[in-house]
């Protein structure tokens, strides 16, 4: 049995190179994700999103605890970029040089945020997961920790509209 | 009371950020105005304000309408906010929010809200949340 000759793969860099430009495209042009601090760091295709702390998130000055509007959207955030993340990932991957100029964002129709403790004044993490992503809808779940990946601090599940296509 | 209700953001640093104020407190009620601002956007292209921006708001004015509530809550937090976003805030306009307390329990208040911009008949997002209610001599 004679095996086809696999098509040379690109170097790790180019691919790693190309992944990481289209992330940041994505995150740089939404000012709000500056403005809580926010970052993403990546894996392959996996994200988790970084907040890292600052005495303006505070909500609750007595405890110190962040406020639980930050910690919504934070997990808002991640919910959304993820979201985004999975509606470019084909064409990064298909190598199509440069990037849409506007990257239009899933719009968020409804989120239900659940507060399983208070969030400490340190940064914290968050990773969502697609439950279905559908042509016109996705829902998605977030979960949010900090110091220990096992307890959870915050969850959220949210419905979003996904960006028209123009074909 | 005014004066009380101004310090009552400003002790909050993350509402002093946003440039929260409050306009009205009393009896489980309250109102919250925030500006728009360019560093709120969510959305680059049309530059309406992020939806974690309302949260915000929202949980914000919730909380102060548990705290004006007669029921004697000396303390509260979020255990769980709902929000329906209705429609983009229009860009350049302020948000105002308004939270009512409708029910307390010994330890939990039911509360729901409202945000507008400036048509304020045509609301941008509905909220509805319980929040605990924490009492004196008792730890959360």
């Amino acid at each position: 049995m004679s095996r086809r000759p696999r098509a040379r793969p690109e170097p790790v860099q180019v691919v790693k190179q190309r992944r990481d430009a289209a992330l940041a495209a994505l995150v740089s042009g939404v000012p709000y994700i500056q403005f809580l601090g926010i970052s993403f760091e990546r894996r392959g295709d996996e994200l988790t999103a970084n907040l890292a702390f600052d005495e303006k998130l505070i909500g609750n000055p007595m405890l110190p605890a962040l406020h639980g509007g930050v910690t919504a959207a934070f997990l808002e955030v991640t919910a959304i970029i993820e979201l985004g993340w999975s509606l470019i990932w084909d064409e990064v991957e298909a190598g199509a040089g440069a990037l849409p100029a506007t990257m239009r964002l899933p719009k968020t129709i409804d989120f239900t945020v659940d507060y399983l403790r208070s969030g400490l004044p340190r940064d914290a993490y968050a990773r969502a997961r697609l439950n279905r992503s559908g042509r016109r809808y996705a829902s998605v779940h977030v979960e949010a920790w900090q110091d220990n990946r096992a307890r959870i601090f915050a969850q959220a599940t949210g419905h979003f509209l996904m960006p028209a296509r123009d074909e | 009371m005014a004066e009380m209700a101004g310090q009552f953001i400003d002790a909050l640093p993350h509402c002093k950020a946003l440039g929260m104020a409050l306009v009205d407190i009393g009896d489980g009620t309250a109102e919250i105005t925030m500006p728009y601002d360019t560093a709120l956007i969510g959305d680059p292209e049309t530059g309406v304000i992020h939806g974690g921006v309302v949260s915000t708001l929202m949980d914000t004015c919730c909380g102060a309408a548990v705290m004006s509530h007669p029921g004697g809550a000396v303390g509260t937090a979020t255990l769980d906010l709902r929000i329906d976003y209705m429609r983009s805030a229009t860009p350049g306009q302020a948000l105002r929010a308004h939270a009512e307390c409708y029910h307390v329990t010994r330890t939990v208040a039911f509360v729901r809200a409202w945000a507008s911009d400036d048509d304020p008949d045509n609301h941008v997002a509905k909220a509805s949340g319980a929040f605990t209610v924490e009492r004196p001599g008792r730890r959360a």
